[in-house]
């Protein structure tokens, strides 16, 4: 049995009165496809945020790959990382925005490079022939002149996934990447996600309020709800047979709001 | 009758003061703009209230003062400078003060959301301000850039105050000689206004380059 990639023990982050995590514990084993569902505000969105560390946590300790993330040992004791642990701890992580997060002033093939260049040091010809393999691989080779302003969302979706494949990651968080998307632009993005969950063996967490999509992609579905986890399992046992009234109720409106399962 | 041609070169001698000082004097204060306004945005406390000491004690004292001091008090502390570096340093300290507000703003005003990229693409601080959000925020503070420099161009003429023969001092030493005050001052207030027309159309040419392809327009 191999060792969990990511482990996350007993943490807590609160937004001053507001606790948001409470608690939390919980292991991603390595290449497992985890989805992440429940109500807006549970917590799920948090716990991406805090793996990419883009938000520091009150309590507890998470362990990635075999590291700390938040603390690194100095002598005996354990502190509080500083920058420079946090951006070794960065580069085994890769995350996808529900807005994607371009950056408007520089071209599509230069939204890629841009990385790999300066926190790897890759040569210049090197970074373009890997992001041209990249675009290809999302579909988007033919626009790596365009700029982001030109593309559509499902468009700019492809890229952002691209370029953060760029650095390799060992782990892949998607935090709602489909819900900024018109209807018509979901789908593309999703058949990405699937090709890269087919041929990568990729640790993968996914937010999502795409239960149909969660369902065929994920090997372990969580359901949240007030920063705890009410409910896991496989996909088919969560969405089919449903343990937790709480997690009834959710599905119930989920399908309500017109979501296929 | 007056021989105009000898007067209207003087003034022109003075053009070329008032051209030299706000060159000058912008570049000093773009320098300040940029170490002041981004001093403010510093993690460390004392950078910050530094760059803040800097910034209001300039915006909020007379440029005539800061002039004065810079050109007859220095003297008593060591510092001896001619007519010249005087008026680039008071105009470039006073105005580089508004632009390190402006630099400030700008750099706020880039969203969240291309920091947090930034951190999931794992660039330090230094890429981040260098590659991403200054190449977003200079096309926002050029127009205030573009203000401030024309504020700076008009503000040259102080320094006819400590006897440096700019455009307005020779205004006057022609009016005094010739008896004429249409004249002197007709030409001055054209040439003022030919310098700041060239500095709005030359910062508006430097916005177009700088917007390139943020609208969608791939130049």
């Amino acid at each position: 049995m191999p060792s969990p990639i990511i482990r996350i023990d007993n943490i807590t982050k609160t937004y001053g009165p507001l606790t948001v995590l409470d608690g939390l514990s919980m292991d991603v084993m390595p290449g497992e496809k985890l989805a992440l569902i429940g109500p807006s505000g549970s917590g799920k969105t948090t716990i991406l945020r805090i793996l990419m560390t883009l938000e520091k946590i009150a309590a507890g300790h998470i362990e990635v790959d075999g590291e700390q993330l938040y603390h690194m040992r100095k002598g005996d004791s354990l502190v509080a990382a500083d920058e420079k642990h946090l951006q070794k701890m960065r580069t085994k992580i890769g995350m996808v925005f529900q807005h994607f997060n371009l950056f408007p002033h520089k071209c599509v093939l230069d939204n890629i490079t841009l990385a790999p260049m300066l926190t790897k040091g890759v040569a210049k010809a090197a970074a373009e022939a890997r992001a041209m393999k990249l675009l290809d691989m999302v579909g988007m080779a033919d626009k790596a002149q365009s700029m982001p302003a030109q593309l559509s969302g499902g468009q700019k979706q492809r890229v952002a996934i691209a370029r953060a494949l760029a650095l390799s990651p060992k782990i892949m968080l998607f935090d709602e990447v489909t819900s900024a998307l018109d209807p018509e632009l979901v789908e593309e993005v999703l058949n990405v996600m699937r090709r890269l969950a087919a041929e990568t063996d990729m640790t993968m967490l996914l937010v999502t309020h795409e239960m149909g999509f969660a369902h065929d992609f994920a090997d372990r579905v969580l359901f949240f709800d007030k920063g705890r986890i009410v409910e896991e399992g496989r996909p088919e046992d969560i969405f089919r047979n449903p343990r937790q009234e709480r997690t009834q109720t959710f599905l119930r409106k989920i399908i309500a709001a017109g979501h296929r399962v | 009758m007056i021989d105009w041609s000898g007067y209207i070169g003087l003034i022109l001698q003075g053009a070329l003061v008032t051209i030299e000082l706000t060159l000058m004097g912008s570049a000093l204060a773009l320098v300040m703009a940029f170490v002041a306004g981004l001093g403010r945005l510093s993690r460390f406390a004392a950078v910050r209230a530094l760059a803040t000491v800097y910034i209001e004690f300039f915006r909020g004292t007379s440029i005539f003062v800061q002039l004065f001091w810079v050109y007859f008090v220095l003297p008593f502390a060591g510092i001896t400078l001619t007519p010249l570096q005087a008026g680039v340093l008071a105009l470039g300290l006073n105005v580089g003060a508004y632009g390190a507000e402006v630099v400030r703003g700008a750099v706020q005003a880039i969203g969240r959301e291309q920091h947090e990229a930034c951190v999931a693409l794992n660039l330090g601080r230094f890429q981040r301000m260098r590659h991403v959000i200054l190449p977003q925020a200079l096309p926002l503070m050029l127009p205030t850039f573009g203000n401030n420099a024309i504020e700076l161009l008009k503000g040259t003429a102080v320094v006819s105050l400590i006897s440096l023969t700019d455009m307005t001092f020779q205004a006057q030493v022609v009016r005094a000689q010739t008896g004429s005050t249409l004249i002197p001052f007709a030409t001055i207030l054209v040439l003022y206004f030919v310098m700041a027309l060239a500095i709005s159309t030359g910062v508006r040419w430097l916005e177009r380059r700088a917007r390139r392809g943020l609208d969608g327009v791939r130049a």
